[in-house]
This record gives C-alpha cells, sequence and structure tokens, in this order.
C-alpha cells in the first residue's frame, strides 16, 4: 500500500495577524508557521495504514516557508520517503498547488492520496478536491474513517449532528481527512534534529502553470471583533461578579 | 452564458438542509434566473418551497443519497450544458466533495468559505474567522463556496418553481458506491435541550483540567459541551460537540471558555441567546459573535465565577 501525503505549512492563528502595506496579503514577515492541522492528520491517518498493512508513506510538499522542517517532522513520525517540490509557490493559488502536486504525484505509483480537509487559507478551494480532479481519481473529503480490506477503501465521511455516511470505493483515490483515528502522534525535536541530519529529503522540480484560480485579492481586512460584545474588565473576582449577575438575569 | 445563478440543492435523510434557503435568497438578492439543483431518487417534492424562478430535477437510484463521485458528474454536466453565470454551493460536508471539482471540470473560478457575494467579487473567510479576504473575479461567472449561516433563509423559501425533469447521465461503473448512514451513538447528555452550555475548548489543555468547566456547568444546572479538537482527542464524546460537523444548539446562556470562534465552531451555536466568551487572546474571532466577552485565563476566571454563583 503506497500512500502520499501532501502537506503545507499555514501561519500558526495563536499569532496575532497582521495585514501587509499592499492591504492584499498579511503581514509575513514575523509570521509563525506550523503544517496545516487537518494535514497532520491526514499524515497520522498514512502512517497507521501503513503500520497495519504494510506499504509507505510519502510526504510531499511544495516549497515554501520552514518546509524543510515541516517535512524532515514527517520523516522522524515514520514517513520513508519526503519529498519537497521545488520552484516559485510563493502567494500560488490552491489551484496551481494543486496541479504543481498532481503533475509529480502522477508519475508516482499510489493507492492512496490523503491530505488535510481543509486549510486555513483555501481561498480558491480545498486542494484534496482540487488535486483529484487534476488526476482524475475519485475522492471523498471531511473523511474521518478509513479501512482497507480486499484492494478496496471503505471510508466514512461525516455530516453535520455526527451523521455518518459509509462509503466504498476502489483504489486509487483521493481522500480529504478531517480527522485521524488517533491524535496525531508527536515527535520530540531532538528526533526532528536526528531527521535534519540523516533523512534523505528528495527535491523534485515542479510546475504548475497552465491553471488559475481566475480571480484576485483587492482586499484584506479583519472583521470587525468585539463589534457587539461588552467586555468585561478587572480583577478575576471582579469579572466573576458581572458575569454571575449576566447568567442570572438570562437564565 | 446564461443570465442565471444556478443553487445546488443539499438534502440528508429526506430533509433539505437550511443553507439551500440561504443560498436560494442570496441568489434572488443577486438577480437573474434563479435555477435551483436537484438531484435524487423520488425526491422532486422537496423542492417545494423553494424561492426559485425553476428546478432543475435529476432522478436516479445512484442518486438517492450523497454521493461525491455521482453527484460530481450530473451537476458538471447540467452547467456545461446550462452555462449559468453563477453557481452557489454550500460549504458542508456535500458541498466541500462538489465545488472543487466542478471549478476544474467547468473551468470556472471558485471562491470558497464565502460569507458576501456580489456580482463582480466574493469575499471568503479565512484564518479561522480571523481575516476577511475580498476577491475580484477575472471574467464573470464563478462558484461560491457559501458558509451555512451567512444568509438568512427566510427568503429562500416561497411557494415552489416548475419542475424541469433533467435525464441523468450514465452512472454506472462509479468507482465511489455508497453503502449506509450511520446515527450517532446516543445515550448521553442531549445537549440540543440544555438551557445552558458551558463549552470548552482548546484553551482547556488537557483532559485533566476538564473538572473545572464541568464543575461550572454543574453549577448551573446546565449541560457541558465542547469545541471540536476537544472530541476529536477523545476527552468527551461527540454527543458534545457543537458546530459544523456536531450539533446546533439554542441554550439562553453559551458560555464558550478557550473556544477560538473557528467558522466551523460559530454554524453551531450563534443562534443562541446569551453569548459569553472568556478567552486569553482579545482578537478572537468568538468576540464578534458573543453578547459579552471576557479577555482573561480561564484557569482564572472559571473558578471564581464558579464561587460567586
Ligand atoms: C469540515 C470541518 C468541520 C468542522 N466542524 C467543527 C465543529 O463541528 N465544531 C468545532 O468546534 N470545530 C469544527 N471544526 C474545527 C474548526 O475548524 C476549529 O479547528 C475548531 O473549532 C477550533 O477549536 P478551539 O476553538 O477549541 O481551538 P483553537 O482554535 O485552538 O482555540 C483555542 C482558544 O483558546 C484560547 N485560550 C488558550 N489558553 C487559554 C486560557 N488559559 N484561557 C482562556 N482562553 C485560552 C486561545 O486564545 C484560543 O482562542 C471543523 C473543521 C472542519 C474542517
Amino acid at each position: 500500500m503506497n500512500i502520499i501525503v501532501p502537506i503545507k505549512q499555514v501561519p500558526d492563528l495563536v499569532e496575532e495577524l497582521q495585514v501587509d502595506a499592499s492591504g492584499k496579503d498579511l503581514d509575513r514577515e514575523w509570521l509563525k508557521y506550523k503544517v496545516s492541522e487537518f494535514d497532520d492528520h491526514a499524515l497520522e491517518e498514512a502512517l497507521l495504514l501503513k503500520e497495519q498493512h504494510g506499504g509507505s508513506v510519502t510526504a510531499i510538499a511544495l516549497d515554501g516557508e520552514d518546509i524543510d522542517k515541516a517535512l524532515f517532522a514527517a520523516s522522524a513520525k515514520g514517513a520513508d520517503r519526503v519529498i519537497k517540490v521545488t520552484g516559485d509557490f510563493k502567494g500560488a493559488s490552491n489551484h496551481t498547488a494543486a496541479k504543481a502536486l498532481a503533475n509529480v504525484i502522477k508519475g508516482m505509483p499510489y493507492d492512496l492520496v490523503l491530505t488535510g480537509v481543509q486549510s486555513v487559507e483555501d481561498r480558491d478551494g480545498q486542494i484534496a478536491v482540487l488535486l483529484a480532479h487534476y488526476l482524475g481519481t475519485p475522492h471523498i473529503s471531511v473523511v474521518t474513517g478509513v479501512e482497507v480490506a480486499g484492494g478496496k477503501v471503505t471510508v466514512h465521511k461525516e455530516y453535520g449532528g455526527g451523521v455518518v455516511a459509509e462509503f466504498e470505493a476502489s483504489l486509487p483515490m483521493v481522500l480529504g481527512i478531517q480527522a485521524a483515528r488517533e491524535t496525531p502522534r508527536y515527535v520530540p525535536v531532538s528526533r526532528v534534529r536526528q531527521a535534519m541530519r540523516d533523512a534523505n529529503l528528495e527535491e523534485v522540480a515542479g510546475d504548475g502553470s497552465g491553471v488559475s484560480a481566475g480571480s484576485s485579492i483587492s482586499r484584506m481586512f479583519k472583521p470587525e471583533t468585539g463589534g457587539g460584545a461588552e467586555m468585561l474588565s478587572g480583577s478575576a473576582q471582579e469579572i466573576a461578579g458581572k458575569l454571575a449577575a449576566i447568567i442570572k438575569s438570562k437564565m | 452564458m446564461s443570465n442565471s445563478i444556478f443553487v445546488i440543492a443539499e438534502h440528508l435523510k429526506g430533509k433539505i438542509e437550511d443553507v439551500t434557503y440561504e443560498m436560494l435568497g442570496k441568489a434572488r438578492e443577486l438577480g437573474g434566473e434563479v435555477v435551483a439543483v436537484l438531484l435524487g431518487s423520488g425526491a422532486k417534492g422537496l423542492a417545494g418551497n423553494f424561492n426559485a424562478d425553476k428546478v432543475l430535477y435529476v432522478d436516479s437510484p445512484a442518486l438517492a443519497d450523497f454521493n461525491p463521485e455521482a453527484y460530481g458528474k450530473v451537476i458538471a454536466s447540467l452547467v456545461k450544458s446550462h452555462g449559468p453565470k453563477m453557481v452557489l454551493v454550500g460549504y458542508t460536508s456535500q458541498g466541500v466533495d462538489i465545488a472543487a471539482g466542478l471549478s476544474v471540470d467547468c473551468d470556472m473560478p471558485l471562491l470558497a468559505y464565502a460569507n458576501a457575494i456580489s456580482a463582480g467579487s466574493v469575499t471568503s473567510q479565512l484564518y479561522g474567522g480571523k481575516m476577511n479576504v475580498e476577491s475580484k473575479l477575472e471574467g464573470e461567472r464563478f462558484i461560491a463556496a457559501v458558509i451555512p449561516g451567512a444568509f438568512p433563509a427566510e427568503p429562500g423559501k416561497g411557494s415552489g418553481a416548475p419542475v424541469e425533469d433533467v435525464a441523468a447521465p450514465d452512472l454506472s461503473g462509479l468507482k465511489v458506491l455508497f453503502k449506509r448512514l450511520i446515527e450517532p451513538a446516543g445515550g448521553d447528555v442531549d445537549i440540543t435541550q440544555a438551557s445552558v452550555l458551558v463549552s470548552v475548548g482548546r484553551g482547556i489543555q488537557s483532559a485533566d483540567n476538564l473538572p473545572i468547566v464541568q464543575a461550572l456547568a454543574d453549577k448551573l444546572g446546565g449541560a457541558l459541551s465542547s469545541s471540536r479538537p476537544i472530541v476529536d482527542a477523545k476527552w468527551l464524546p461527540k454527543t458534545r460537540q457543537v458546530g459544523k460537523s456536531g450539533l446546533k444548539v439554542k441554550p439562553k446562556v453559551y458560555i464558550a471558555v478557550g473556544i477560538s470562534g473557528a467558522p466551523e465552531h460559530i454554524e453551531g451555536m450563534k443562534g443562541a441567546d446569551c453569548i459569553i466568551a472568556i478567552n486569553t487572546d482579545p482578537k478572537a474571532p468568538i468576540f464578534s459573535y458573543a453578547h459579552y466577552g471576557v479577555t482573561a485565563d480561564l484557569f482564572d476566571v472559571v473558578p471564581a465565577l464558579v464561587e460567586k454563583l
């Protein structure tokens, strides 16, 4: 079973986000990046499937902010191969990114491509389904369960209210992973450092030209926060007193 | 290109999802011919209260339940043959499997997470609700994946519209087959019935800290609910999850503790009568939806509150 896991780095939302001077992008100078959380789930599910069925897991990413670190972390977690797709992907749309990934992936043997259901930056659509259509393989997204047996895959797709639809599909296919069956594993920094010394980060030149998002960003702005909220201040005790009064009046 | 706006109707378990009405209402406002697209098996009646000019209905046993492959094929063929100027799809579990494929197959731009739409531009809610991004379209045609709850549902309801039956394209040899729907396990507290919910998010840091918020719920005679990561980590059962893929709740009082307010969470709770948010980050999107906000450490405020009550 060969599983390919496209991952990407996204701004860590714990940081305060600011709009840059152009008014069309984040001020990225001081941003901290981290692997998109749903990609982390996709990698975990891929590693669990490999532990069950054997085969290999390949993590792949387009060149970008801190991407080597993300790929070495994937290697430390158990990915057999880590591939960086080189090229200028700064500010690339998801259409372009998916096309570039598809161009590399179509030359590789694979049974499953698992990637995150969404990321916080999917302005022009989610990678999993774009990628599937560029590869010409079927897809299911918002996936919370994957089981493989006899060349077929049983997939759980989640709807609202915790209702789950079960599908059966033939391989190969692309899945947009919402949640792995286990919490994504953690690797200590020392193991990532070791991977940086020992793992072979493969580089492949990539190209996503020929497709476009068909739109461009004209303005980025913060939604009004606290617009309607009455903010309570004071010491913890004072706040608690005010809250208690409010809650009692609303119950 | 025609002047029509396609609205992809969504249904689950024989019921039209609200996002369908929300999109129909929005389409009306945008102007042009509003065409609802409904797929199913013996499901024509579901269009009875659409506010639309026309309903395109495709019937096939293969469309009885949502199937990413079958629905994708049928909708792409309708978009290709009718050439609508706009297609509105819900940013929902079903919609995620439709929108991007349609964009590639029909070569139409797609804007995701849409919360505002006008003729040449769409606003997307990005970065977990922390930024709005307005996009300008290069051409006139586009697809928008619309966040549920972004527009009111009422304007999308009406007295139905003439239904045009469209023959399904060949759906033999599908590689993806729908098997069954699995209902969540019952037997737990029903958070949709609670009049007070204390809802906990990742700010709680560890399962060991849950008693701190449980104490508040107990004191208020309410129930403990949560954001999705708490459920994914298996600290609370799925039945406690509020949001897009969890439950929609409308309690009298909703206290969000250490929850950032991602759009997927907001979808499930914005209808609560009184929303109180406790969060260390003054920029947390949850404060846009709260009636009362506290920028403070939950580990200080929650125990103090329990004492005051
Ligand atoms: C298809 C799909 C469906 C989804 N469905 C749902 C859903 O149904 N429900 C849902 O909730 N999510 C859902 N999500 C996930 C959603 O995108 C967010 O990831 C999630 O809501 C974030 O949960 P959170 O607010 O608890 O965590 P975070 O976003 O990590 O926020 C934690 C917050 O805690 C605050 N905090 C930290 N420490 C403290 C402290 N000591 N005191 C006070 N505050 C503190 C931080 O400032 C931060 O704002 C879905 C995602 C997808 C892709």
